[in-house]
């Protein structure tokens, strides 16, 4: 393990012993694969095949227009099986699974978004899944919930502290320390002891590398600013990859919940509010209280809603590479409106955390400028959320009778 | 040096009993009546647990004590109060068990110097392993602490020998996979374990993950210097109360 996974003074590896030779087998796994040219042209192909990858490019006019200033161009993650480009990092990890030969999968899952992608390979690959959940995200994400146990996976919800993606995460370590001989832990972000946050991004960077090739055709120049919405960071990492060597500024959007002064939020970059510490294996910023612990941590967007970052934004944040902005969850409200009816795109409440700040760069830009914003997944999953949001009244009848109808029998 | 104590009290106790507690649960006041029932019960050395809202390597029973000890207010300031008054009281050795980001927001040079002040002996921290582990080493050395580190089941006897190069006091030994508080069945490859535990280093070892009754204690006699009674004792509290550990404990002898 020795030096292996920091990123400046971030990451690293914090494990119990028990999981110190699971850890060996897998980071074997990771490097063996990695070197592997094959083993990347098959994840391609599968990726093709199975997730419509290449996802488009989408130029957005009339939300140029709109705004008036700079070129927005989106990319299209929501378009993947599943919804969301989780999927990208899980049929990667799906394909060590099959090179280690287990025949379990477990993983955390916050939005649900990495819980069903996650059930999905298991159903694809027959193996047996179960996936950790906070009993919070259970109440608000139920059709993800739905949908991984019709795929056969079982879904555990988690009872204990805040009840949310982190509680998740430690949930998902309790089991794997129990069964490590047959089961692989997905994680599900850029986040957690090494390798996982080198090894998702280096699976999420299929979204930089195609949206690099696909700015270039289609504006014919790259980007001036590339925006990301950051839960753990996988998102970001991948469209972020295929921008690091080139002149072109990074834009990573946290969660600013009910706003940075309010503590009601999840931005360990853009705010003063996080520091350094260690927790759920790794290194970085987390928002935590004076004596190292946790603080609860608010989002409208349940795959936001989380105390650490990843090591490598951490990092890229601490040499000025990215800049960290952050987004209320009533900007999102609208980003999300606005994007609805100019453009009939529906990205996740995530995603429309990084259309907020493109909106308000936009403006301020050259039309000869180009941007380019990670629509990170789909927003149909976030129906209830949306509707309540929007105060929706002839949903919230058709939930009344709908209720009603179920109570009748 | 904890070792010598472990040395010298098993020349007339063929094995030893630690138990763990987390501090503050149910309450500081209940945690110092449990201190005061184990050590009546005969207990040699004690585990001090100060909660961390993320302990992953616990199992159910005292995950939930330490979101309980946190809901009820506890701050580790309170947490040294409390181990400096039972080391205070009590003559028995009392090491520290806690998460490592509890250390590394305190400062771990700050937090060895607090330990010790507070009459502590050792520390057990799950999550840091030898290779993160260099400041921390410094400051227990400086402050003659023992560090306690942990083998399991599947560590090399390579990783073994490292491990014990780095630790003092004695070697916490894992008794199977999992998180505390499960059941565990001694096999035949458990002996095999031992044996390669015992070749691995000279320190003591102690035997931890579900050791719940005097059957097991038994079995571990002659086997190990000290059997670890974690979670069975939190169990007894739960649904038994305060006064019902040190009967508990002194039947497991
Ligand atoms: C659609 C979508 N976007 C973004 C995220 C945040 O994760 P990350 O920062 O790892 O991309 C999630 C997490 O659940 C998600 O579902």
């Amino acid at each position: 393990m020795s030096e292996q996974g920091y990123f400046g003074e971030f990451g690293g590896s914090f494990i119990p012993e028990i999981l110190v030779a699971t850890f060996e087998e897998l980071i074997a796994a990771y490097e063996e694969a990695r070197a592997d040219p094959a083993f990347w042209k098959t994840y391609v192909d599968l990726m093709g095949n199975y997730s419509c990858r290449p996802t488009p490019l989408t130029e957005a006019v009339n939300l140029t227009r709109h705004f008036g200033g700079a070129r927005i161009f989106i990319k299209r993650e929501d378009l993947n099986h599943t919804g969301a480009h989780k999927a990208n990092n899980v049929m990667g990890q799906g394909l060590l699974i099959q090179r280690m030969g287990k025949k379990r999968v477990i993983a955390e899952t916050g939005a649900g978004q990495h819980g069903v992608a996650t059930a999905t390979m298991a159903a694809k690959f027959g193996l047996e899944c179960t996936i950790y959940m906070g009993e919070v995200d259970v109440a608000r994400q139920r059709p993800n919930v739905f949908w991984m146990e019709r795929m056969g996976a079982t879904v555990v919800p988690v009872t204990e502290g805040s009840r949310t993606l982190k509680d998740a995460i430690n949930e998902a370590f309790r089991d794997w320390v129990t069964r490590m001989d047959d089961t692989h832990y997905a994680l599900g972000t850029a986040c957690g002891p090494h390798p996982f946050p080198e090894m998702v991004s280096w699976f999420q960077s299929l979204i930089g590398e195609e949206a690099r090739r696909q700015v270039l055709e289609q504006a014919g120049c790259l980007p001036s600013r590339v925006y990301a919405c950051v839960g753990g960071g996988s998102n970001a990492m991948g469209i972020f990859g295929g921008f690091f060597e080139d002149d072109v500024e990074l834009v990573g959007v946290e969660a600013g919940g009910a706003g940075l002064d309010s503590k009601a939020h999840a931005s360990r970059l853009a705010s003063s509010d996080a520091t350094l510490g260690v927790a759920q294996g790794y290194k970085t910023y987390f928002l935590q209280n004076p004596d190292g612990q946790m603080n609860e941590t608010h989002s409208v967007a349940a795959g936001l809603d989380y105390v650490g970052v990843s090591p490598i934004l951490a990092h890229l944040s601490q040499t000025g590479r990215v800049r960290f902005e952050a987004a209320t969850d009533e900007e999102v409200v609208d980003a999300l409106s606005l994007t609805m009816q100019k453009e009939g795109l529906i990205p996740a409440l995530e995603s429309s955390h990084a259309f907020v700040q493109a909106f308000k760069e936009a403006p301020l830009m050259s039309p000869d400028e180009v941007i380019v914003i990670n629509q990170s997944g789909r927003g149909d999953k976030d129906i209830f959320t949306i509707a309540d949001a929007f105060g929706d009244p002839e949903w919230e009848a058709f939930i009344q009778k709908k209720a009603k109808e179920y109570d009748a029998r | 040096m904890l070792a010598d104590y472990i040395r010298k009290r098993r020349e007339d106790r063929d094995i030893l009993l630690m138990t763990h507690i987390v501090a503050g649960y149910p309450s500081f006041d209940d945690s110092l009546r449990i201190v005061e029932q184990m050590v009546e019960g005969g207990v040699d050395l004690m585990e001090l647990q100060v909660p961390f809202s993320e302990p992953i390597a616990d199992g159910p029973v005292i995950l939930h004590a330490n979101q309980r000890s946190l809901e009820a207010g506890s701050t580790v300031d309170r947490c040294f109060e409390f181990a400096e008054a039972v080391s205070q009281r009590f003559d028995i050795p009392f090491v520290l068990m806690t998460y490592y980001n509890i250390l590394f927001k305190f400062g771990v040079q700050e937090f060895a110097d607090r330990m010790a002040a507070a009459g502590l002996r050792g520390a057990i921290v799950p999550d840091l392993p030898p290779e993160e582990a260099g400041d921390y080493l410094e400051a227990m050395g400086r402050n003659e602490l023992d560090p306690i580190f942990i083998f399991s089941p599947n560590t090399t006897d390579t990783r073994m020998s490292l491990i014990s190069s780095r630790a003092g006091g004695f070697v916490y030994c894992v008794a199977r996979k999992g998180v505390t508080g499960a059941e565990t069945s001694f096999s035949a490859d458990f002996e095999a374990y031992l044996s390669r535990c015992s070749a691995a280093t000279e320190l003591p070892l102690a035997l931890g993950f579900g050791v719940k009754d005097a059957a097991d204690v038994d079995f571990l006699r002659g086997q190990v210097d000290i059997a670890v009674i974690g979670t069975e004792t939190l169990r007894v509290v739960d649904e038994r109360g305060v006064e019902a550990v040190r009967g508990f404990i002194e039947e497991l002898r």
